[in-house]
């Protein structure tokens, strides 16, 4: 109860979570603004006006305008909100089952175990994230399932190290060993006692993950290994408009609506999430307050 | 002390070895006839139809068990044959330390200013905690948490190159690539804006810094954000504890209590944060060198591992375990210069 007072009282929180119910408003009504046509084989592909490959500008028929092939950037916009709560949240949902299984794993039984799986940790954190996710977007081939397995496989890590150590901390705890010497068993002492108490960490960092998963799965799609071809992705929408934008000599602002609609999409909704999670690290960590 | 430290540098193998395993299984997940570009040594060989592929894959073993694979694999690469680059059209190793030089004269330059902001900033934004200054540091590095990269550095390609010219892509004009590859021109360490110092050449140093400084104020705004944080929080609890009130009580000037007494001490997690920081750019510099057509390793890695050219993965990956394991051996020595009291431990 705190915590939402909180988020509702902080004026930059309260911007923060205005903003993202904006997106999941446009998210949830995606068909209403931007109705898929008959043809489509899916609301994900945006419509083109044609091959050609210059931009237009925006008019009556393209609110924002067209990128480079003719596809709508309003249509990509506004679809493209729902990829990104889908990589967001998915990734970062599969990423904490994982973390939080292999951290509770390690901190409560200790020993052999723990040394194995840490290690394993600092492997996968070893290889540089983008990178190491590029190449396994590369070998699964196009598409946002890839990309979610791809940010995955790489993007457990910081969890399980959380979660290792606030169990490690909350096992010695009196209350710990009361529920023990009722005879609760190991599941039932990390599920229902321990991990309840390492759930806010672990809500911080989610959080803040849930941007930046938006962030490095729009920059695949920018180094050319994202989604297919015309998918509502605003990272992919991103690299049309990269010829377009460098390299004009008479007049560089001409294509601006290629980059400004998809880049104010990104950075917005990746905003909005950094200030609901740099607010919820603010009022759960003990240390920030006067 | 030594021995966290001899620990860690034992534990450099074993990250090594388990990489090498997980970039191998990767490799290995791609059928035989695609994995043959590897090794074959010109695209002739792979037209020459199925007989001769059969034959070459025949010829490498790439059919054998997985571990004899492995075996081979990992022999050729202890005895320093770290393999052929498609991408780069050269040796893999040849192509690593030609484009280092590149990549560290990017990093030291976004790093160390970086840093220092960082620290200014994040101690300013905790001496006035919750007053305007804060805000505003709370809001820059937010905000620079939030752009994209590759958004920022369009965004600064449009502005500085395509509107006023000042800031071109790439790493050197056309004119001084011919000055630097003439003959009268010693490539002491391979970073342009050294050797043209060396050299004394004014003019293609120059050239150099206004090609680097739009990837580095990119990579710099990017990067500073997590340490300027950490230095707020870390300041903010230096500032509560009893020996700040103490001095603050004996009536010490406000400023000296805050600069030597707290900031000193708020600097040590920064220590920490630093070191990954800076692990982490020599690695994050993919983004940046590809919009900025910058050819470090950040390009090569993000080139070769969009075209699957896996021998340059490889080497790009265990350049990368390295320099994380040292940068961090280097923090672990540096932190009881800071903290006198971890020698004792």
């Amino acid at each position: 109860m705190r915590v939402i007072r909180y988020l509702l009282s902080n004026p930059m929180s309260l911007f923060g979570l205005l903003l993202l119910l904006g997106f999941v408003l446009i998210a949830v009504f995606a068909p209403m603004l931007a109705p898929p046509q008959e043809f489509q084989m899916s609301p994900y592909d945006t419509p083109r006006a044609g091959f050609w490959a210059t931009p237009q500008p925006p008019s009556d028929v393209a609110r924002f305008g067209t990128t480079q092939g003719q596809y709508d950037i309003y249509y990509a916009v506004i679809w493209g909100t729902r990829t990104a709560f889908k990589i967001g949240l998915g990734v970062v949902a599969i990423s904490v089952l994982i973390g939080m299984t292999v951290g509770a794993l390690a901190a409560f039984y200790g020993g052999l175990l723990d040394e194995i799986l840490m290690r394993i940790a600092d492997v996968f954190m070893a290889v540089p994230f983008l990178i190491a996710a590029l190449v396994l977007t590369a070998i699964l081939g196009k598409g946002i399932v890839p990309i979610m397995i791809a940010l995955t496989t790489f993007g457990w890590m910081g969890y399980a190290r959380v979660v290792r150590s606030e169990i490690l901390r909350i096992r010695e705890m009196d209350y710990v060993n009361a529920a023990r010497s009722y005879g609760a068993s190991d599941l039932r002492l990390i599920v229902l006692h321990i991990l309840p108490n390492a759930f806010f960490p672990v809500l911080v960092l989610a959080t803040m993950a849930t941007g930046s998963m938006v962030l490095s799965a729009s920059a695949l799609s920018f180094l050319g290994v994202g989604t297919e071809e015309g998918y509502a992705d605003w990272g992919q929408f991103i690299s049309y408009s990269r010829n377009w934008i460098v390299g004009q000599a008479d007049d560089p602002f001409q294509y601006w609506y290629t980059l400004a609609f998809p880049g104010a999409a990104i950075f917005l909704f990746v905003l909005a999430w950094n200030l609901v999670g740099d607010a919820l690290r603010d009022v759960l960590d003990p240390r920030h307050q006067a | 002390m030594m021995t966290y430290a001899l620990r860690r540098l034992l534990m450099l193998p074993v990250v090594l070895f388990a990489l090498s395993l997980m970039i191998f299984a990767l490799q290995m997940s791609l059928s035989p006839t695609q994995r043959l570009a590897a090794y074959a040594p010109s695209d002739d060989y792979l037209k020459g139809g199925q007989e001769s592929i059969r034959l070459m894959i025949e010829e490498y073993g790439l059919n054998d068990p997985f571990l004899e694979q492995y075996g081979r694999w990992i022999g050729n690469i202890l005895q320093g044959n770290l393999g052929w680059s498609e991408t780069a059209r050269q040796p893999v190793a040849t192509a690593l330390s030609s484009l280092f030089p590149a990549t560290m004269e990017l990093v030291v330059l976004a790093f160390f200013p970086g840093l220092l902001l960082a620290i200014w900033l994040g101690s300013r934004a905790g001496i006035h905690h919750n007053r305007w200054p804060d805000h505003v540091i709370r809001i820059f590095t937010i905000l620079g948490w939030s752009f994209p990269t590759y958004v920022f550095g369009l965004l600064m390609l449009l502005v500085f190159y395509s509107t006023l010219d000042w800031f071109p892509p790439g790493r050197l004009s056309q004119w001084a690539v011919t000055e630097v590859t003439s003959a009268g021109f010693t490539r002491y360490t391979g970073a342009n804006t050294i050797d043209a110092l060396l050299n004394g050449n004014l003019a293609v140093f120059w050239d150099a810094m206004r090609h680097l400084i739009a990837p580095v104020i990119t990579l710099t705004y990017v990067n500073i954000a997590s340490i300027t944080r950490v230095m707020r929080t870390s300041m903010l609890e230096t500032l509560r504890q009893d020996y700040v009130r103490t001095a603050r009580a004996k009536g010490m000037p406000r400023r000296v209590v805050e600069l030597h007494h707290a900031r000193r001490n708020a600097l040590l997690p920064v220590a920490t944060i630093a070191g990954m920081e800076l692990a982490y750019m020599m690695g994050g510099v993919v983004i940046t060198e590809t919009i900025f057509d910058y050819s470090g390793l950040g390009q090569f890695a993000a080139k070769s591992a969009s075209a699957l050219d896996f021998p340059a993965v490889l080497g790009f990956g265990l350049y990368f375990a390295v320099v994380l394991v040292v940068l961090n051996l280097l923090v672990d020595l540096i932190y009881p210069l800071l903290d006198p009291r971890v020698k004792t431990r």
